[in-house]
């Protein structure tokens, strides 16, 4: 068993085939793509492959130390970055190809005039533990 | 109370509810609810007969279980016929189980959370923790392993190989958290070496036990990997590794070689040598040749090529590896390996750092990063 990140993009990934904003879509178009994504989150845990969903809101802030007793720096957002992270699902399946598989599921959700999206999704093994037996 | 003896009679009581008659998922829900029951019951009065008290227990919960439902009256009609516990033995009961929950129509995953819960006796919630998923998705994943099964005949013999490589997995899983699955592995494995006479099994569980052995050794304070040539072989564990060997020499003269056996060869040879110098890496080969004749795995080819490296210098290892897949996982970090024997560092870090790049988890990673690290301050000194 491996865990894969299905990760989605606002911005950075490859154009989707039917790209057109969220915010021009009907509000059915909207419910619908939710609930494509709940039901999809739903039949994974009835597989046994779920383990976690989650979205980010766009913006974001760059934090860094700026030594000892000083408040850290703050920056951003930066309107420019080119890669923006819109949200993630973590899955535990049996097999790569299952990874890719549920990729392909998840990419096909509903979107503009209730056609699937084919957005890209970024499927990302996790680093896992060592094994015990190892020569 | 003993939480070891209670897991430990889990599989004969399920058996036993099985041949009653009770179909296997909901007789594998009545022993887990026995098993919680126990635990909360028997602190303050120990039965005299745990085994009998939890069949009695478990058997209740499943009546009334299945007291709703309209199929009740054939099911107690059934008991009413079933004699017993009948001529069965606990020990047939117990491999009927491991069987039963390795089946091949089931996935290794599920069937790894099949065994930690009707053989191991462990709870859901457990064996999520162990594998770092929410209950509610071992818990379905657990579900429907058991409907996967609920069509197999209790009584017919399985595949001991299928059951072995279940074991194996759980053995090289390598959280711990709350539940130690090593150790898990080792006692399961101990229990169907109990039930069943199979020197792969004795290979198995000797090639578990010498692994362990090494445990304590095996990571810095600091969390990273001690590679084998820089442990400290003191904090070997000799009981272990003298078990080990017992097991292993007993399933050897049964003169029936298998891959576990091999394998467990090698790491009875490695045991043995009181430092690293004094490795048989000569014997070691020899061990590689038969485990390659035995599986034709590459990634064995891959192991053999660092033992021919250290047997007849890197050169020859270069060379073992010449004919190997470069995609192969841990390819790069093998090839740094004899390049940096051979004294090509810069070749060596490059490859190093390929490695960690492609490296499978966080240790691995830090300690292939470390390696090309150390090369690159060398050379630039």
């Amino acid at each position: 068993m491996a865990k894969y990140l299905l990760l989605k993009h606002y911005r950075g990934a490859p154009a989707a085939v039917n790209d057109v904003p969220m915010d021009q879509w009907t509000p059915e178009e909207i419910s619908a793509h939710m609930q494509y994504m709940h039901d999809f989150a739903v039949r994974l845990e009835g597989t046994g492959e779920f383990v976690d969903g989650q979205a980010l809101a766009p913006e974001g802030t760059f934090v860094r130390y700026d030594g000892e007793g000083r408040p850290p720096v703050t920056d951003g957002p930066f309107a420019e970055t080119k890669d923006l992270i819109a949200g993630w699902m973590v899955i535990d399946v049996d097999s790569y190809e299952r990874a890719i598989e549920l990729a392909g599921e998840l990419s096909a959700a509903p979107g503009a005039g209730g056609k699937p999206i084919h957005e890209w999704l970024e499927v990302r093994p996790f680093l896992g533990e060592p094994p015990t037996i190892t020569e | 109370m003993n939480e070891a003896l209670l897991r430990s009679l889990t599989p004969s009581v399920l058996g036993i509810l099985v041949r009653r008659g009770a179909d296997f998922a909901a007789a594998e829900d009545a022993v887990q609810d026995a098993l919680v029951e126990a635990v909360r019951v028997w602190p303050a009065e120990p039965p005299r007969d745990p085994k009998g008290w939890l069949v009695t227990v478990a058997w209740h919960r499943f009546l009334d279980a299945t007291r709703a439902d309209t199929a009740r009256r054939r099911r107690e009609d059934l008991v009413d016929e079933e004699p017993a516990a009948g001529p069965a033995s606990a020990v047939d009961d117990t491999l009927q189980l491991y069987f039963l929950c390795a089946h091949p129509s089931l996935t290794p995953p599920s069937a790894v959370a099949l065994t930690l819960r009707a053989v191991g006796g462990l709870t859901t919630r457990q064996i999520a923790q162990a594998y770092l998923v929410p209950e509610a998705t071992m818990a379905q994943r657990i579900s429907r392993a058991k409907r996967t099964v609920s069509g197999v005949r209790f009584d017919q013999p399985g595949d001991v190989a299928t059951v072995l490589r279940v074991l194996y997995l759980v053995f090289n899983e390598g959280y711990s958290g709350d539940v130690d699955l090593a150790a898990e592995a080792i006692r399961l494995t101990r229990q169907l070496a109990a039930a069943i006479d199979h020197p792969e099994v004795a290979g198995l569980l000797a090639l578990m036990l010498l692994h362990h052995a090494r445990r304590a050794a095996r990571t810095a304070p600091d969390g990273s990997l001690v590679p084998l040539a820089e442990q400290d072989r003191s904090r070997w564990d000799t009981e272990s590794i003298a078990e080990g060997v017992e097991v292993l020499q007993a399933a050897l003269a049964r003169d029936r070689l298998g891959e576990f056996q091999a394998q467990a060869a090698i790491a009875a040879l490695h045991a043995d040598a009181l430092t690293a110098e004094e490795t048989d890496w000569v014997q070691i080969v020899e061990w590689y040749d038969e485990l390659t004749r035995l599986t034709g795995s590459p990634v064995v080819r891959l192991n053999r090529a660092v033992a021919v490296g250290e047997a007849d210098g890197a050169r020859a290892g270069l060379a073992a590896l010449a004919g190997l897949d470069p995609s192969l996982p841990r390819h790069a970090a093998v090839a740094a390996y004899l390049h940096e024997r051979d004294g090509d560092l810069a070749m060596a870090a490059g490859l190093y750092a390929e490695a960690a790049r492609q490296a499978p988890n966080l240790p691995e990673r830090d300690h292939l990063m470390r390696q090309a690290a150390r090369l690159n301050a060398r050379q630039s000194r």
